[in-house]
């Protein structure tokens, strides 16, 4: 995309013109990297837009339990600055799990709402508030309207939103597809971590969907989950694992030692 | 005039001549009453209550208090679980309480003194139903009264509440009427709150009644500049803040502010006062506006000490207080680590604003996102002792394992419980075939039967 970009300056212009229209040119809008070149090239700005409101839910059986799409927030909201606003309806967050995405428990503080209402009331408020690194609310259903009135919120504080959408029956997640005024879209999914030559598991990995994007393209991507500064990385492909071997910086010497060991 | 549980497991009831008490057990302690006494206790314990319950408290005298807690009990987790801890804390101090939410005062009274449970909530409509069979000395009437209707053959307020209304007005005075319709709730009865003692206080009357929210709100505007004003002069900042509204109809209506810290900005009081305008019901019109700040704390000016290295923090408290007074304040909060191994006892709530801890929990092992509330029984299949499950079964879908890591070996905290001594669990996390990961355990170590029942459970999910 960024090729392309480089070769329609027509293309940049129009742009420029279309922020301009939307209010907010003279505030030039931050963005979050992840830090995997992959996934910022493919979001406009180079990476999660702050002072907006973004969507996460998480695939297939994730939808309830919300466990990748979770860490997944943990770790976006791990990397910003300041205290972080978690806003909940049932409590099932292990906060040390927290803690090795890199969101200590100092910084994190959470809201036990009541209803989905009181929830979106909570999180428009840590919206407004603009002295949030992240607000993190945990919604079912999500109206347009609900999501306009929070999106504007972000807008003006500049604070980063993330909607984590969790539901209670898997019927309930084919609201997933109705519009809403967030600005990007995730869906979390669990994939099969790579095989260790040992027993065990190895780092998880997650196929990061990229469902809608304002001015940007949908996008998926394989990726390892968080590390403990909740960065995520790309995956290596599985040629380039097997070949990595070889390669490993102690094989010669090993080898050396046993040629040593065969002669004496 | 009254006699102690201990007494009344002996046969002796208030009401019983001394002499034939005394009589009867020559050992028995008598204490002379003392009103005056037990007037001020009362009134010690309302301002408690004040202090921790509602804004609008008052005596009842002589045995009670009664509270309004409209707009109140939300933030004590609901009207049961309030009436419970307000039952609870008497019990811990050494009364015995009974405690009951109803429509009105009138009904309050008589179901607390004269009903049969220690702990109701009177559902709106429901009042007439649940008096109907109590005595009449529930209706706050003068004993010759009590005396008249009972040689009438009335001794229930149900009956009384059926009888034409003239000929007991004619023959007792207004007073029963008043009393019934107090009781049903069809004329008001205002509560007047008892005061703290000297609180910083400023009030506003009105020539003609205000109902708009948006006067409401721009009198509150008015109020509180004079409000911080007085502070300011004492060096203090308030931590809970009262808004009473004196209806024309003599009723009063009141808003309740709290702040985690001492707080002395204007702008600040106004909005969370602002924010609960829409709990207001105004009624035929509010004639007097009372702000008291009912609780206050000394507060000195801090200085700032900017820093060259380090950005400042954003201060996060307003922000808080306006969450606590929406969802209460103990639906606010951090978690801090705790020094157990047991997972769900690893964590512990604290307040929001609470100072840092300094310790953390230990990184050896990767912690699931989410925990489950109780770990959840599953059916797997595992080689003793210690290798994990090759396939369990969760919520019915049966589930193969494809990799795991484990055991982690948990032992019982056995020096806080004898029970837990020989407990153990084995926790793995293990990844199925599709890809998800789990929290299992088994309850035991898979040798010794006394470390557990070695069932399997399902405690957490991995993102």
């Amino acid at each position: 995309m960024t090729a392309e970009t480089h070769k329609k300056p027509g293309l940049e212009t129009l742009r420029a013109a279309i922020s301009r229209l939307e209010g907010h040119s003279d505030r030039r809008r931050t963005v979050l990297p992840f830090g995997v070149r992959e996934i910022d090239s493919r979001l406009p700005g180079g990476g999660l837009a702050l002072g907006a409101l973004h969507e996460v839910a998480g695939g297939g059986n994730d939808a309830l339990h919300s466990a990748a799409a979770g860490q997944f927030c943990a770790g976006i909201a791990a990397r910003t600055r300041g205290k972080v606003l978690w806003i909940v309806t049932r409590q099932d967050v292990f906060a040390p799990s927290l803690k090795q995405v890199g969101l200590s428990a100092r910084r994190t503080i959470f809201v036990e709402a009541s209803s989905d209402v009181d929830v979106l009331a909570c999180f428009e408020e840590g919206l407004r508030h603009g002295g949030l690194g992240a607000v993190v609310a945990e919604v079912a259903r999500l109206s347009m309207t609900a999501s306009r009135r929070l999106q504007l919120a972000a807008e003006t504080s500049g604070s980063l939103g993330i909607a984590i959408r969790r539901w209670r029956r898997q019927t309930d997640a084919a609201d997933f597809g109705q519009p809403t005024a967030s600005v990007t879209r995730w869906r979390v999914s669990v994939l099969p971590s790579v095989p260790l030559p040992v027993p065990g598991v190895g780092r998880p990995r997650w196929l990061l969907e990229l469902i809608r994007a304002r001015a940007g393209e949908c996008a998926d991507f394989e990726v390892e989950a968080c590390d403990a500064k909740g960065r995520l990385a790309p995956c290596i492909p599985v040629a380039d694992r097997l070949a990595l071997p070889a390669t490993l910086g102690d094989r010669p010497d090993q080898e050396t030692t046993w040629t040593r060991r065969a002669r004496a | 005039m009254s006699v102690d549980l201990a007494a009344r497991k002996l046969g002796l009831r208030p009401g019983t001549p001394v002499a034939k008490a005394q009589a009867l057990y020559p050992d028995l302690v008598l204490m002379d009453a003392d009103p005056e006494d037990d007037r001020l206790g009362l009134e010690k314990l309302a301002l408690w209550f004040q202090h921790r319950i509602a804004p609008i408290v008052a005596v009842d005298a002589p045995d009670g208090l009664v509270l309004d807690t409209t707009g109140a009990d939300h933030l004590h987790g609901g009207e049961l679980p309030m009436l419970k801890d307000m039952v609870h804390r008497m019990a811990g101090a050494g009364f015995r309480a009974k405690a009951v939410v109803a429509e009105t005062w009138g009904a309050a009274h008589a179901i607390a003194r004269y009903g049969r449970v220690p702990i109701a909530v009177v559902q709106a409509g429901d009042a007439s139903k649940a008096l109907a069979d109590l005595p009449l000395e529930a209706l706050r009437l003068p004993p010759t009264i009590i005396e008249g209707l009972a040689t009438l053959g009335v001794s229930r307020i149900g009956p009384l509440a059926a009888m034409p209304r003239a000929p007991l007005a004619l023959r007792f005075g207004p007073d029963i009427a008043r009393r019934l319709d107090q009781a049903f709730g069809r004329i008001g009865e205002a509560i007047l709150p008892v005061r703290p003692v000297d609180p910083v206080e400023v009030s506003r009357n009105f020539a003609e009644p205000i109902g708009a929210a948006e006067t409401i709100a721009r009198y509150i505007g008015k109020l509180v500049p004079l409000l911080c004003q007085g502070l300011d002069e004492r060096g203090q900042g308030v931590r809970r803040l009262d808004l009473l509204l004196h209806r024309v109809d003599s009723r009063t209506e009141a808003i309740r502010v709290a702040t985690a810290m001492p707080v002395r900005d204007v702008k600040r009081l106004t909005r969370l006062l602002c924010e609960k305008i829409e709990t207001i019901n105004p009624g035929f019109g509010i004639e007097r506006m009372v702000l008291i700040a009912s609780q206050a704390e000394p507060m000195d000016r801090r200085q700032t000490v900017s820093s060259l290295i380090a950005e400042e923090e954003t201060d996060v408290s307003d922000l808080v207080d306006t969450l606590a007074n929406r969802v209460g304040m103990q639906a606010l909060y951090r978690f801090a680590p705790v020094e157990s191994d047991l997972p769900e006892r690893s964590f512990c709530r604290v307040p929001a604003l609470a100072p840092e801890e300094t310790k953390d929990w230990p990184d050896h092992w990767p912690r699931p996102t989410r925990l489950l509330a109780r770990p959840e029984p599953v059916q797997a299949m595992a080689e003793l002792p210690d290798q994990p499950p090759l396939f369990f079964i969760w919520r019915g879908v049966r589930r193969k394992v494809k990799c795991a890591d484990g055991p982690e070996r948990v032992f019982g905290e056995w020096w806080k419980n004898d029970a837990e001594l020989t407990i153990d669990r084995d926790y793995f996390r293990v990844e199925d075939t599709s890809g998800e990961r789990f929290w299992l355990y088994r309850a035991g170590d898979g040798e010794h039967g006394e470390t557990g029942s070695q069932g399997w459970f399902l405690h957490g999910i991995f993102g």
